[in-house]
């Protein structure tokens, strides 16, 4: 019974560590991308709020708790209010299996990038219920639109993860990290790498394929009719997924806790650390990317995902098993 | 071939590494912001902002109420009555400026024989109500002693052009 509920408090704070420091790098990642567009637009960004203005994501969150919750009289009330829980839920429990370090992870299990890659197709349910149960035209259309694209960058991001777990041979994160050590994925895999980026831009409706949430042609696409804390939720599940998805790309090519080469100064400081900087690096590529590019037409989406994102990623998976079968390389 | 270097540049993503490599160099330009409250930017000697009445060294008022500035106001802005005072000069009984219709044109300034009503170099005369924004005579001869100063440095910076 005791060691029943402690394994139980263990694992409970165990969750917190890793939600509670997802929760502040959203605020710091709203506030990285607010920095970084106003660098490359000239501007400053937010610098009043605390020292050079960190504290501005804290002050946007507290405004959007005070303000009121509406409920548009037409819409579904339950699916309202439950579509940006379960789009938030998802983005969270994704991170059981990431693991920061060999050692630290909450869920060590052997199909981790399966689970991963379920969580991440349901996240497609919290948008397509929110835009079903606002019971308007524009959340509707974004919903539609979102539900598509999903879809069409899942396939590519599927078999983009079958290169890799034919390279490793296991479907466990912990593994594919280790296989890294000598040389990283992101170096014999190049094409498969920027393929997972744009596909995890998508995927995440970040620019330049931010469709569902379209503001030129969709006012703010599935979430036109949310306010205060529902419309937060879908913002802070919105950027726990860019990290999610960035902690993905680390794990899976840029050889997650490891130093970029393994000699003395370098393997000294902690993996986690290493882990975070990656992170962040990519990070700053999908903001980067925000910055420069004009947002995909619809049919462009489409067309990129399933006339060349699609045939090139089959191709890829076939000159890799080709390759690795022909010189005896295959794992085990 | 031209083809075949249009296939190269897309699947390299040539056009889209060109756009980063831009942004990026901008990313690391200086800023041009201004932080505003604390910073401002430079005004020139023309700047048409809060209006004022001003005062002779001496204390009296420029004003004679020709009432040209009243005719001239092509968003009949002003009004003004005037009546002669016991030492027989002419001076305004009432001036007012409506400043939510005023147009900021500087028709008034040019047209005074006296430089008695000028726009001067204050823009940050935001007020809570629209009552406040019909200024009266006592009002835009507070203005004219607040910024007398800047006012006449500004009028002789800008009389050779004049």
């Amino acid at each position: 019974m005791t060691s029943l509920s402690f394994e139980l408090t263990i694992g409970i704070l165990k969750i917190f560590s890793f939600v509670v420091p997802v929760l502040v790098s959203v605020a710091l990642l709203v506030y990285l991308e607010r920095k970084v567009l106003g660098a490359v637009q000239l501007r400053k960004g937010p610098n009043v709020v605390g020292p050079f203005g960190i504290l501005q994501s804290f002050a946007d969150v507290l405004k959007l708790l005070t303000k009121e919750n509406l409920l548009p009289s037409s819409s579904n009330k339950f699916l309202f209010i439950f579509a940006p829980m379960l789009t938030l839920i998802l983005s969270l429990i994704a991170w059981a299996v990431i693991p920061i370090s060999s050692t630290y992870v909450i869920a060590n299990i052997n199909i981790g990038i399966l689970y991963l890659f379920a969580v991440s197709s349901f996240g497609v349910y919290g948008v397509i219920i929110a835009g079903w149960a606002s019971n308007s035209k524009y959340p509707f259309l974004g919903a539609l639109r979102s539900a598509a694209q999903m879809i069409s960058y899942e396939v590519s991001i599927g078999f983009v993860i079958i290169t890799v777990l034919i390279c490793v041979g296991s479907l466990n994160l912990i593994d594919i990290v280790e296989s890294q050590k000598s040389m990283w994925f992101a170096i014999p895999l190049l094409p498969m790498f920027v393929i997972f980026i744009i596909s995890a831009l998508a995927e995440t409706n970040r620019l330049p394929f931010d469709l569902p949430e379209d503001e030129a042609t969709l006012v703010a696409g599935f979430f036109t009719e949310y306010s205060s804390i529902s419309f937060g939720l879908f913002f802070l599940a919105e950027y726990a997924n860019m990290i999610l998805m960035s902690s993905l790309t680390v794990i899976l090519f840029l050889g997650g806790w490891y130093p970029p080469i393994d000699i003395f100064p370098l393997n000294a400081i902690p993996g986690i650390f290493w882990f975070v900087i990656k992170v962040f690096l990519i990070l700053f590529v999908f903001l980067w990317v925000r910055a420069t590019f004009p947002r995909y037409r619809y049919d462009q989406l489409m067309r990129l995902g399933w006339k060349i994102f699609l045939p090139f990623t089959l191709i890829w998976v076939v000159i890799t098993s080709a390759f690795l079968f022909y010189f005896g390389l295959l794992p085990n | 071939m031209t083809t075949l270097i249009k296939y190269i540049k897309s699947f390299t993503l040539f056009e889209l590494m060109k756009g980063l490599k831009l942004t990026i160099t901008y990313f690391f330009k200086p800023k041009v912001t201004l932080n505003y409250p604390n910073q401002k930017g430079p005004i020139s000697p023309r700047f048409r902002g809060e209006h004022a009445l001003r005062r002779y060294p001496n204390g009296e008022e420029r004003c004679i109420a020709c009432k040209l500035c009243e005719a001239v106001c092509p968003a009949q802005a002003i009004t003004i009555e005037a009546e002669p005072k016991p030492d027989g000069s002419r001076r305004t009984t009432r001036y007012d400026i409506d400043m939510t219709k005023c147009i900021y044109c500087g028709l008034c300034e040019e047209a005074c024989p006296v430089d008695a009503i000028v726009e001067g170099p204050n823009f940050e005369y935001a007020t809570e109500t629209r009552e406040e924004l019909l200024y009266d005579k006592e009002k835009l001869l507070r203005n004219g002693d607040i910024w007398e100063k800047q006012i006449s440095e500004n009028l002789k910076r800008d009389s050779k052009y004049r």
